[in-house]
């Protein structure tokens, strides 16, 4: 059925945000073409008016009172950043 | 005396209520045989300054009395979970260097109740695989063995399972995606229990699929599981999906015995070219469990065969979304840019060279099916079968079934490097009996059960009710027991 060429492969990787070098592409479009394959088995199931799950308990997700319960720790929160500086995350230009 | 590392969580926890043994010695027992067991590649951060100062604040607290179960127990945590101050890098090399500021739920509630972390366990990179090969710290290895090769522990719980089979740490925490507590287990000869989902809080645990993934203990015994979940379980406001039902004494539930229980064997679980000892451990655990008086009954689940394409497209689609994280920005690694790089190429060549290959193909295939156009074919018709997954279950069990046995495992574990020229979709054949769990939300456990005719622990699977833990537990001590597997595996290591 859906088979996945090169342009569709190069498309995906790049929606992911995984840089994948041009000779890799065709081998990569053939391993997601077979794991495609595998999954094209669910056409045959029936699942009309079936509803889609959102949620497998069924129970209402709990709300809680819309108030501030941590903060005020920027030093803890930049602690793992591979680039921080005066408080923020440092990245590269982002707008020219 | 006995080795106290090799002492069960019981006998342990008895032991250390009576003064026969303390905390740091056990502690220290366990520290020992972890650093002689580097060639199982289990532990992959060890912390023995922070082990042997829970220790002695263990042993103050047994010593005022009325300490809980797990007070003093040493425990491997699976590399999966944050511990604060600890490396925790779900065996990535994206999350290299990262130190959580904060502690998962699951292991600040044993902190709490005393137990002793010894540091952290090797797995499968974000837990996906089912052989503890994806990982950048190496192959965890079984301590089983038969001949020259090095068996695989399973996956992606592999340290965890190696740990506990080795007496390396007395219980070690596990999360289960698609089976990844319960597979491991089975090709240790341990036992692994994976939760109703929502009985374990996963604040703190990095997400894998958030709408399978689920924490639990993997222990030498069925009695260690019930004590070691207990200490686990329980609502957690900082996760939305966390069940806020009271947590059963499940230790208490045990020895209730199984007569007039019906368990269900599923015809649909027969797969063609089973191999003949897996059929045979299957009916003879069949046998035992109607022996000890229950009864047996034959079971259609018929949307069986769909539950593996279905995990496969719910996994990835989930697990691409919160994989999204891992940029570069806030925790792990950066990759080095060149001359001119934008923000695009940061995140495309840090994600390359973070992420391994079997992550980076999940990462696709889950971008691939919630992308337009394909969203409706893949990933909505994926959820609607799995309603109807869950729904052959919903009707076993209104039927009056109480728990239902199926194996765990298609084979033994094989040997490492095995499986490296195999297609991925033969690797995923793995999960074959226990994914159908997860997409049903439902507790499930692996019990050893017997060798196979190479010596290899073979293991089966209950699975239960809904949020019955406690009547799953009993369920499988009696099997436990039935099927006495009492082998070790003898230390080469």
């Amino acid at each position: 059925m859906s088979r996945i060429d090169t342009e569709t492969a190069r498309k995906v990787a790049k929606l992911a945000r995984i840089a994948v070098p041009e000779d890799q592409l065709p081998a990569l479009a053939g391993e997601l073409s077979n794991i495609l394959t595998f999954m094209e088995q669910l056409g045959e199931v029936d699942v009309d008016g079936v509803e889609p799950m959102t949620s497998v308990t069924p129970m209402r997700l709990k709300r809680r009172d819309d108030t501030v319960t941590a903060g005020s720790m920027p030093d803890r929160i930049l602690s793992n950043a591979p680039d921080a500086r005066e408080g923020f995350f440092a990245v590269p230009k982002v707008v020219e | 005396m006995t080795q106290p590392n090799t002492l069960t969580i019981a006998q342990a926890r008895d032991a250390l209520r009576k003064g026969e043994l303390t905390a740091v010695e056990l502690t220290e027992a366990c520290l020992k045989a972890i650093d002689a067991a580097d060639a199982l590649n289990a532990f992959v951060h060890k912390t023995p300054e922070l082990a042997l100062e829970r220790a002695r604040a263990a042993d103050a607290r047994l010593a005022a009395g009325a300490a809980p179960s797990m007070c003093g127990i040493p425990v491997g945590i699976k590399d999966l979970f944050c511990t604060e101050g600890v490396a925790s890098q779900a065996a990535s090399h994206i999350l290299n260097g990262f130190r959580p500021e904060y502690e998962s739920t699951v292991s600040a509630q044993l902190r709490d109740a005393g137990a002793v972390m010894l540091g952290k366990l090797n797995m499968d990179e974000f837990a996906m695989g089912s052989s503890n090969e994806t990982s950048t710290y190496g192959d965890a290895v079984n301590p089983w063995k038969v001949d020259d090769r090095r068996l695989t522990p399973g996956g992606s719980s592999g340290g965890s399972a190696a740990a506990v089979a080795a007496d390396l740490c007395l219980g070690a925490t596990g999360t289960d995606t698609g089976g990844s507590i319960r597979q491991p287990a089975a090709f240790t000869g341990t036992v692994g229990i994976k939760p109703t989902y929502g009985r374990c809080s996963r604040w703190g645990i990095v997400a894998f699929a958030s709408s399978l993934d689920q924490a639990g203990p993997m222990t030498r015994t069925v009695r260690d599981a019930a004590i070691m979940l207990e200490a686990m379980c329980g609502h957690d406001p900082m996760d939305s999906t966390s069940a806020d039902l009271p947590v059963p004494d499940f230790e208490a539930a045990l020895g209730a015995g199984v007569k007039g229980r019906k368990i269900g064997i599923p015809r649909e679980y027969r797969m063609e070219g089973m191999p003949s000892e897996i059929e045979k451990l299957w009916a003879d655990g069949a046998d035992m469990l109607r022996d000890a008086g229950a009864e047996i009954v034959d079971i259609s689940l018929p949307h069986t065969k769909y539950a593996l394409p279905t995990y496969y497209v719910i996994a990835p689609a989930e697990a691409s979304s919160n994989l999204a994280r891992y940029d570069g920005v806030r925790y792990g690694h950066r990759a080095k840019l060149a001359q001119g790089d934008g923000i695009t190429e940061m995140y495309e060549k840090t994600r390359a060279e973070g992420f391994g290959p079997e992550v980076q193909r999940r990462v696709m295939i889950g971008t691939y099916v919630l992308s337009a156009g394909f969203y409706d074919a893949y990933y909505n018709r994926a959820r609607k079968v799995r309603t109807l997954i869950k729904r052959d279950f919903d009707t076993v069990f209104a039927d009056g079934v109480d728990a239902i046995l199926t194996p765990a495992t298609p084979s033994a574990a094989f040997g490492l490097g095995e499986m490296v020229d195999a297609d991925p979709v033969q690797m995923y054949l793995n999960d074959v009996f226990t994914v159908t769990v997860n997409l049903a939300g439902l507790p499930g456990i692996a019990v050893p059960a017997g060798l196979d005719r190479q010596g290899l622990p073979l293991g089966l699977q209950l699975i239960g009710r809904p949020w019955d833990e406690a009547g799953l537990l009993n369920t499988a001590q009696v099997l436990e027991e039935a099927a006495g597997f009492v082998s070790k595996p003898a230390k080469w290591w």
